[in-house]
């Protein structure tokens, strides 16, 4: 399918009337937000897995599902803000699912399988930062993937993920306490 | 933000570029699915992916209904309900919307049809009609044939109806329906009779007789604030979701047939969860046999409240008898029952709850925060003017949505459960560190706290390590805070996580399918799913191996408890709750007997002497509420055999059930047939008519296994 080039006009809308747009069935508007937005959804994917095949499937996850989510913007947030908040639901669905396998598989409470899958990636990537995202617990880490990979403020994290600034400033203190941690085991 | 994070930051921000290729894909697809949900606008709300040919009410025609209560009013609507029958007819994907059971005016539907249809083409009415009719006809005799009964306390709403109209037009409830997957529109058009099943004293109308008009009284509706919302029936449950069914349950292989002379000790964690039995049920009511897994036999068993003898001191009475096994004649079933006191409503303690409620995105299903708020709306008028209500939400608007409030209060209460909306991601630290931070406050000296966890199985609660989570709950236990765990809705639901939970925090896990299971354990059964009389019940039995060659423990397999547990009062075990009552069934063979499966040792010991009157000793210890020391019951088991009473009877006739659910090898050749005639022979009073639902569901499981 050919990609229709977004008039002019479209350029200088902003996101929230191109996403009321969208959700009224206008779909140049949805194609000229989809434009906009992919490569940040993308990168905003591979932070919050860490593996490009994982952020890829994320990305198609959420892109699928966005017309229909989209009925439910109603133009409060920014549309970034819903945008991240869509895609750390996403995120959240998609381990939900995982976990899910690896339990039935090994039973409750068992990270064993956890364990082996990350020691899986690892073998592939041997990346600093895979390791340390994938050593965080889920919910650290979509706090960080906003704050210090999309570099939004606490406040603004805060609103993203439904929470109070108080419980993420708490938890990019859990952050740093990990992060130490694993400086100390690196230098050992 | 400090050096620490520098490293990680500067990692984060360097991310790689998409691929071009995928990010084409990306676009593409998302373009084509926009396009799809532009073409039909309503299937852009469903979630429901399972083709079902037109199955639904519109959601806007219940609102409808809701509205319009005279009879009047509704005649001048029929048109209205023809035309929409006819836009759900030709819809291809079934809603996910309600059924108003039996509040339709269906013969004046008839003849006005053919005038008031205006928007659409009548052939394709007529069409449907006249295949609904065929099918319908099929579908009359056989509820004809069935027994109909129906639990009626209060509205009847038999959760997991596929057939929308179905529920509201000939045969309202579910139970009828022989099971299949896609769903009839059991309306018979020629001749609408309005069967009202046997709500038995709702509304006054008589098991069996078909009303002529079938509208249900106002004031029987006004049993429900929402009457709509609280008929709602969903359709299929395998794909409630847009995410793959992600159920799990907890269990373990069936308990394996024990020799008394090498193994004589049996010690078993006594509950009263009754979740599987809930699950068993909307499985067979939606067309399918349950996952084994989901099978716990004790459960089922325990669903039930039988009518043993009423202790007088102690918090609980024990009566045991041994009686022939239905399935097999050279065994039988030792047969233990505990009935718990039932305190006066005034003697009991004052109630201090926190109600926390998952408000994730998922939960915005018919099945699951609609009925949710519709059950706790119930549970309301159960409690006393000087219990304390408090509400925290742990998704989305995470936090305290309501503070300690007297439940004297009523309508602030309700208030807040009405404004809850679904939506949000899930993870609120708030959540249930918050919930118990507010248990905490609202504590008193001699009151009983609980917080009530209402989720559809996402226990994201901010602790994500599993066992901190367990070692949390269990510690607030200890502290006096109590946890019981409520199940809603299906393709998500966490059965092990629950059961943990529950288990640790000295709380009941129940599964939530429709308005008359919520009304069920929070009404009928709420002392005792609130108010415990007996902390951490454990029974040990030590079976006789000079009159029993073997024995098998029926249920209870993932509440097994080591030999040494039994006399540590550290180890946790199961609550009793006022006016609960506890079964524990055992198989046993008695020696010489010719069902005797094993061979005796060759080079082992012959039987040791023992009493010979005696099959086994049984041992039962307890704590009273807040007490760390158990006490302990002692009473040895007779050999004498005597004849069932009922309640032996049912209860053989549900276990027997289960064990056919799972397969069971040691059944010999008795079949759901026999269950259901020895279960039959044993309902007794069954003023609520769980009993009778039962062999229902016994019905239904037959006719499914045949396939």
């Amino acid at each position: 399918m050919a990609r229709v080039i977004p008039n002019v006009m479209r350029m200088s809308t902003s996101d929230e009337s191109l996403a009321q747009a969208a959700a009224n069935g206008d779909q140049q508007a949805f194609i000229a937000l989809l434009e906009r937005h992919y490569d940040r959804l993308f990168a905003f994917a591979m932070r919050l897995t860490g593996l490009r095949a994982d952020a890829e499937d994320l990305t198609q996850d959420i892109c699928a599902a966005l017309p229909s989510k989209l009925n439910s913007f109603r133009g409060e947030a920014r549309f970034t803000t819903w945008l991240y908040r869509v895609a750390v639901n996403a995120a959240h669905d998609r381990r939900r699912r995982a976990a899910t396998y690896a339990r039935a598989t090994q039973g409750w409470g068992d990270w064993e399988v956890n364990r082996q899958q990350a020691n899986r990636e690892e073998a592939e990537t041997h990346d600093w930062l895979s390791q340390v995202m994938q050593s965080l617990p889920d919910d650290l880490r979509d706090t960080v993937a906003l704050t210090l990979g999309e570099g939004l403020s606490q406040k603004d994290a805060a609103t993203v993920l439904g929470l109070s600034e108080g419980t993420v400033a708490w938890r990019m203190s859990e952050v740093k306490k990990h992060l130490r941690a694993i400086h100390e085991r690196e230098q050992a | 933000m400090s050096e620490e994070f520098d490293r990680l930051r500067a990692a984060l921000q360097n991310t790689p570029k998409p691929d071009a290729n995928t990010r084409d894909a990306h676009l593409r697809a998302a373009l084509e699915s926009f396009d799809q949900a532009q073409e039909t606008p309503d299937e852009a709300r469903q979630t429901n992916m399972h083709p079902q040919t037109g199955a639904g009410f519109l959601k806007g025609i219940s609102t409808m209904f809701k509205a319009l209560t005279s009879r009047a009013a509704l005649g001048m609507t029929t048109g209205l309900v023809t035309a929409g029958l006819a836009v759900i007819l030709i819809a291809p994907l079934g809603q996910d919307v309600m059924a108003p059971p039996t509040a339709i005016e269906a013969r004046s539907t008839e003849s006005e049809a053919p005038a008031d249809a205006p928007i659409l083409p009548q052939p394709n009415l007529e069409e449907a009609i006249v295949a609904i009719d065929d099918r319908t006809r099929a579908e009359a005799s056989q509820s004809e044939a069935a027994t109909t009964t129906q639990p009626s306390g209060g509205v009847s709403l038999q959760g997991r109806a596929e057939v929308g109209i179905a529920g509201g037009y000939a045969t309202p409830q579910a139970n009828h329906r022989s099971v299949a997957p896609t769903p009839k529109l059991a309306f018979d058009a020629s001749d609408l009779q309005v069967t009202p099943h046997e709500m038995g004293d709702f509304a006054g109308i008589a098991p069996g007789r078909k009303t002529t008009q079938g509208t249900i009284p106002q004031d029987a509706l006004n049993d429900l604030e929402s009457p709509v919302e609280a008929l709602i029936i969903p359709s299929d449950p395998v794909n409630v979701s847009e995410q793959p069914n992600t159920d799990t349950f907890a269990n373990e292989e069936p308990n394996p047939l024990k020799v008394t002379a090498q193994d004589p000790v049996s010690t078993v964690s006594i509950d009263v969860d009754t979740a599987s039995y809930a699950v068993v049920r909307a499985s067979l009511m939606n067309g399918y046999l349950p996952p084994k897994d989901a099978v716990r036999v004790e459960e089922m068993v325990n669903y039930f409240p039988y009518s043993y003898a009423a202790p007088d001191t102690a918090p609980f009475s024990t009566s045991v008898n041994t009686f022939q096994t239905p399935w097999n004649a050279g065994t039988q079933l030792v047969h233990i029952g505990l009935q718990g006191q039932l305190p006066a409503l005034a003697d009991r303690p004052p109630l201090n709850l926190v109600f926390l409620i998952d408000t994730s995105g998922s939960m915005q299903h018919a099945n699951k925060l609609p009925l949710l708020k519709q059950s706790l709306r119930l549970m309301l008028s159960e409690l006393r003017p000087d219990d304390q209500v408090a509400i925290v939400t742990y998704a989305g608007s995470a936090g305290q949505v309501l503070e300690p409030t007297p439940a004297a209060e009523r309508a602030k209460i309700t208030a807040t459960l009405d404004n809850l909306q679904a939506g949000g991601s899930t993870a609120g630290q708030a959540g249930l560190q918050q919930a118990y931070a507010v248990a905490e406050g609202m504590m008193d000296e001699g009151d009983v706290t609980r917080v009530l966890l209402a989720t559809d199985g996402d226990f994201n609660v901010g602790l994500s390590d599993p066992e901190a989570l367990e070692t949390f709950i269990a510690d607030k236990r200890d502290s006096g805070t109590y946890l019981s765990v409520l199940g809603f809705g299906r393709g998500n639901l966490d059965d092990a996580t629950m059961q943990a939970l529950a288990q640790n925090g000295n709380g009941q896990a129940a599964y939530i399918d429709t308005l008359s299971e919520a009304r069920k354990v929070l009404v009928d059964q709420l002392s005792g799913a609130l108010f415990p009389i007996a902390n951490d019940v454990k029974i040990q039995v030590e079976f006789n191996p000079a009159t029993i060659a073997e024995y098998r423990l029926i249920g209870y397999e993932t509440r097994a408890l080591r030999r040494e547990g039994f006399n540590n009062d550290k180890v946790d075990a199961g609550e009793i709750g006022a006016g609960h009552t506890v079964t524990a069934l055992y198989e046993v063979t008695p020696v010489g007997s010719d069902a005797t499966l094993t061979d005796p040792l060759r080079y082992g010991q012959a039987a040791p002497d023992g009493p010979t009157d005696e099959l086994g000793f049984l041992r039962l210890r307890y704590k009273q509420p807040g007490a760390t020391k158990s006490q302990l019951i002692e009473t040895p088991i007779q050999t004498e055999v005597s004849q069932p009473g009922t309640e032996a009877r049912f209860a053989a006739a549900i276990a027997g059930f289960g064990q056919l659910l799972r397969d069971d090898t040691l059944l010999g050749d008795w079949s759901y047939a026999d269950a259901i005639a020895l279960a039959n022979g044993a309902k007794a009073d069954d003023p609520f008519g769980y009993r009778a639902e039962a062999i229902t569901l016994m019905r239904l499981a037959e006719s499914l296994s045949q396939n």
